[in-house]
Formats: structure tokens, sequence, C-alpha cells
């Protein structure tokens, strides 16, 4: 289990992720607005960007990823696909801006 | 996943929003109604199953990559906790309009404010001898896959009928887990009806090196029996083709019957307006069971994911009293083998293909082009040009610079001065 805390605008929402799943999998079951994931993670849509500053425990952007990257807006360094964030033992206490 | 056995007696049969049908389109109207709408909700779906993600079983569900659990579209505790009423096993199977009712094939009469009708489509099916016998499968539902998943191993003889989307995807698979498989094509073609020759020609070959037969041109006159189940496969210039299990794979329907004979005004699907209604009073639908005006007086049917999901929110907002009116660059993806096919645009009436190869390897796009247009692009492994896509679509390019890989697709569009606009 994986403390995850969405920053949503004027909200917070704190929801606990199980090992595997992805930050998109954990938003959309929890009913976060602002993250769809429309394509259901097969890096399609680029409808779950997030920002995610402290990114320890996750992988890094693929080439894939930085290239879908581009058609979200409001791009950030922190940007990332929620799809592509998966939890894993070492992700702890992750913080999810939602833009 | 729970499989529900036998469906809760009904204590609510009134609800202000009825949807039919629990795929993409209609749990997308629900998520939206639960969120923001103060009316009661409730969804019925002819299946036994919670609603489930439908791309992935033909591909990372059937080939043992996904689980069923991870293909739940809502986890269970949404359905009790969101105020949406989820209703399974019921088949609406009858509609009066000016009664505001539907019953169902199981003998349940439900009464509605607004209706939703978001019961998507149902595989073709072909006349032939032997089509229903145990062994002959075709792919929709998650029942569907489970089913055809438990008779597929190693060495099984698999012949696919039907060489689209579904076809092939599901054919991977099954070369995937070591089945041997063979795709029937009546065309001379694969995917004739999504994609150009380029795309066709690239994925016979890696279906072929893949270890799939493939017989273009060939229609099947029959199925044969073995032992009580379906044991070969004739094809029309008499030759058999053995098979442990066929798959039926060639197009679907839009399950629209019911609203047909209620009155609704149907062709290719339900015709709805851009807020997603029918020409029935309170009735709205969303998915591929239905076709929108694109102009012209054209009619469009989409089969996608995409499309559900983008109609259903706007029928949502339309029965909250929004504004919405639908608009669709149309999106489409499929992964065989380790091919990654992303499709921007609709490719249907081009008049002309520029194929840009790909700096890497096995990565190509073809750019399809309509009076001088980007009308859509099929990307082959190439996540750039994809991207790109979405930027050139609508744009006259340059034909030299698109087939130029050094440089981006982005880079291809001409600007166009806008001259005098009042001609």
């Amino acid at each position: 289990m994986t403390k995850i805390t969405f920053r949503l605008p004027g909200e917070e929402r704190v929801v606990a992720g199980d090992i595997g799943k992805s930050i998109m999998q954990v938003a959309v079951q929890a009913g976060i607005a602002g993250i769809i994931g429309e394509c259901g993670g097969d890096m399609s849509c680029a409808t779950c960007h997030v920002y995610c500053a402290d990114q320890a425990g996750f992988k890094y952007a693929t080439v894939d990823e930085e290239d879908l990257l581009e058609l979200v807006n409001d791009l950030r360094d922190t940007s990332r696909l929620g799809c592509q964030l998966k939890l894993t033992e070492t992700t702890d206490d992750v913080v999810i801006e939602v833009p | 996943m729970s499989l529900h056995g036998q469906p809760p007696v009904q204590d609510q049969t009134a609800f202000d929003v009825l949807i039919v049908g629990a795929g993409h389109a209609g749990v997308q109207i629900a998520a939206t109604l639960a969120t923001n709408y103060e009316g009661t909700v409730g969804l019925v779906s002819a299946e036994l199953y919670e609603p489930y993600e439908k791309p992935p079983l033909t591909k990372g569900f059937l080939n043992g990559e996904v689980s069923e659990s991870e293909l739940l579209l809502r986890p269970s505790t949404f359905w009790r906790e969101s105020g949406v009423r989820l209703i399974l096993g019921q088949q609406v199977s009858e509609l009066d309009p000016e009664a505001h009712v539907v019953a169902t094939a199981q003998g349940h009469r439900i009464s509605y404010g607004r209706l939703v009708w978001a019961a998507g489509a149902n595989p073709l099916q072909i006349d032939l001898p032997g089509i229903n016998l145990p062994g002959v499968h075709e792919l929709r539902t998650l029942e569907d896959t489970v089913q055809f998943r438990e008779e597929v191993t190693f060495r099984t003889k698999v012949v696919v009928i039907g060489g689209g989307y579904v076809g092939l995807e599901a054919a991977s698979a099954c070369v995937k887990i070591g089945a041997e498989v063979t795709i029937v094509e009546a065309r001379s073609r694969l995917l004739s009806r999504v994609t150009g020759p380029d795309v066709s020609g690239h994925l016979l070959q890696r279906h072929l090196e893949g270890g799939a037969a493939v017989e273009l041109d060939a229609s099947v006159s029959e199925i044969g029996e073995v032992d009580g189940r379906a044991g070969s496969v004739l094809l029309n210039d008499g030759r058999v083709l053995d098979a442990d299990v066929v798959l039926v794979s060639v197009g679907i329907r839009p399950n629209v019957e019911v609203l047909a004979a209620a009155g609704a005004r149907c062709s290719n699907g339900v015709e709805i307006d851009l807020q997603g209604r029918t020409s029935l009073p309170d009735v709205y639908a969303a998915g591929d069971c239905t076709c929108f005006p694109i102009g012209d007086g054209e009619l469009l049917r989409l089969e996608s994911l995409q499309n559900a999901v983008e109609q259903g929110e706007i029928v949502a907002r339309s029965i909250m009293g929004e504004t919405a009116t639908y608009s669709v660059v149309p999106y489409f993806w499929s992964n065989q083998y380790d091919v990654k096919i992303k499709t921007i645009g609709l490719f249907n009436g081009y008049d002309d293909a520029i194929v840009r190869i790909g700096g890497e390897a096995d990565a190509f796009s073809v750019v399809y082009l309509r009076n001088g247009r980007v009308c859509a692009v099929d990307s082959i492994n190439s996540m750039r040009d994809y991207v790109d896509a979405r930027k050139v679509l609508g744009s006259r390019v340059s034909a030299d610079v698109v087939r130029d890989p050094a440089v981006r697709l982005r880079d291809a569009i001409i600007v166009e001065h806008v001259s005098d606009t009042s001609a």
C-alpha cells in the first residue's frame, strides 16, 4: 500500500494505492476529477497528466512518454503521465498535483 | 471480479435517468452523473459482470498479461456508494417511449424520466453450416473472451475468420500462447475497412513472420464437425483447414433493434444529434450504437472507446442542462506482436497517401490526404509521429518533408495565408 495525496484545486484527497497499480488507475477508481485515463494506460490519449515533484521509487519517463506529454497543457518539469507511474515497494507517501 | 449468480430482486423500478448498457459509454454517463446530478440513476446491463474495460480483452487479457480484476472500470465499492444503481443480468427487450417504461427479457419493468441507450454492438453473425457447433467463438464480451481463452493452448489449431482488428489482435495473442493460427480474410488485404494498403501489407508480413498463416481472398463455406464440435473449416476453393477452435470476427452491428421497434430513427445505428438526443422524446444514446451528423447531411458511426467515453460525457452534460456539443478527432490503437498502431482521423475517402519511413527500425507512418489536406495518419511504432499527427490533421503538408524522417512530421505543415474569406 502506498499513501497517495492528490492535490486538486482547493482540495486534497488521500487515497491508498496497491503496489502494481498506476497513479492513473488509483485516481480513476477513486474518482479523482481531472484524471480521465481514457485509453486505459496504453499511451494513446494523454488524459492522465499529473505533476509529481518527488518521483523517488518511480521509473523514469520513457522517450514515448516524453513525446506524448507534448500534447498536454501546462507542461512542467514535473509532468508525468499517471498511467506510467506504477506503485512499487519503494514508492511511499506520494504527492500528486492534478492540473 | 464478482460474477453475480442471480441479480438481486429489484426494489426500485423507477429512475430519473436510466442507462441501458454498461460499457464505456454507459459507465462514463453514470460516473459523470454520480458526481453532479441530484436525481436517481440506474444502469442496466445484460451481462453478469460488473462493468469492465473492453480494449484489453483482445490485447493483454487474451494473452494473460492483464487479469480480470484489472479490467474493472470502477471498484465494486463505487456501485455501492456512488448512488448509481447497477442492475446486472437484465436485457432490455422493449421500450414504450410514451409511457417512459422499458421491459426486460427477464420480466422486469423499469420506468424512467430520461433514457440513455448505450447498448453498444453485437458481433455480426454469418450464416454457415456448422456455425453453432461447440468450439466456434465470437469475441465481444468478457465472458466470450474467457471461454475462448480456455480452449486455446499450446498447439491448438485456431482458424480466425475475418482479418479486422479483433481477429488480428486475437490471432497475435494466440500465436503468443503457442497456438497454430490461420487467418481467413474475404478481401484482398487485412484491415481493409480501417487502413490503407501500406499498413495492411506491413501487418500481413508481421503475422506471417510471427508464424500465422493468412488466406486472403478466401471465404468460408462450412465449418466441419468432428466428434460433436468444430473440427475443420472448408474454404470456397475446396481446401480444408484443420481447426480445434474457430473465431468468427467479421465485424459488429449496432444493437438498436429495440429502439427502432419503438420508433426511433435508425440507419447505421440510432441517429443522434450533437447533444446525444435520438428522435424519441427523452431518449438519448451514446457509443458504438449511434451515428451522428458530421456535416453535408453525412452521418458517421464510430466503433471506438474514445467515441463512447466522449459521447457519454456529452449526454451526461446534456441531461444536467448544459449545452455541450459533440466534436471529436477520432483516434484508435491496436497492438499486434511488437507492432503498435496508432491512428488519428479517418482515412475513408482519401485520395492520396504519403509513406514516411521512420528513423527507427520497424517504425513508419502513413499520412492520408483528402482534397490536399491531411484526413488521417497511421503511426506504426512511432509515438512522435502520432503526437505530431494531431497537429497536421486538416492541414496541407509538404510531401518532401513528410518523407524525411530527420524532420519532424509537424514541420511538414504548409502555413496558409488567410486570403479573402468572403468568397
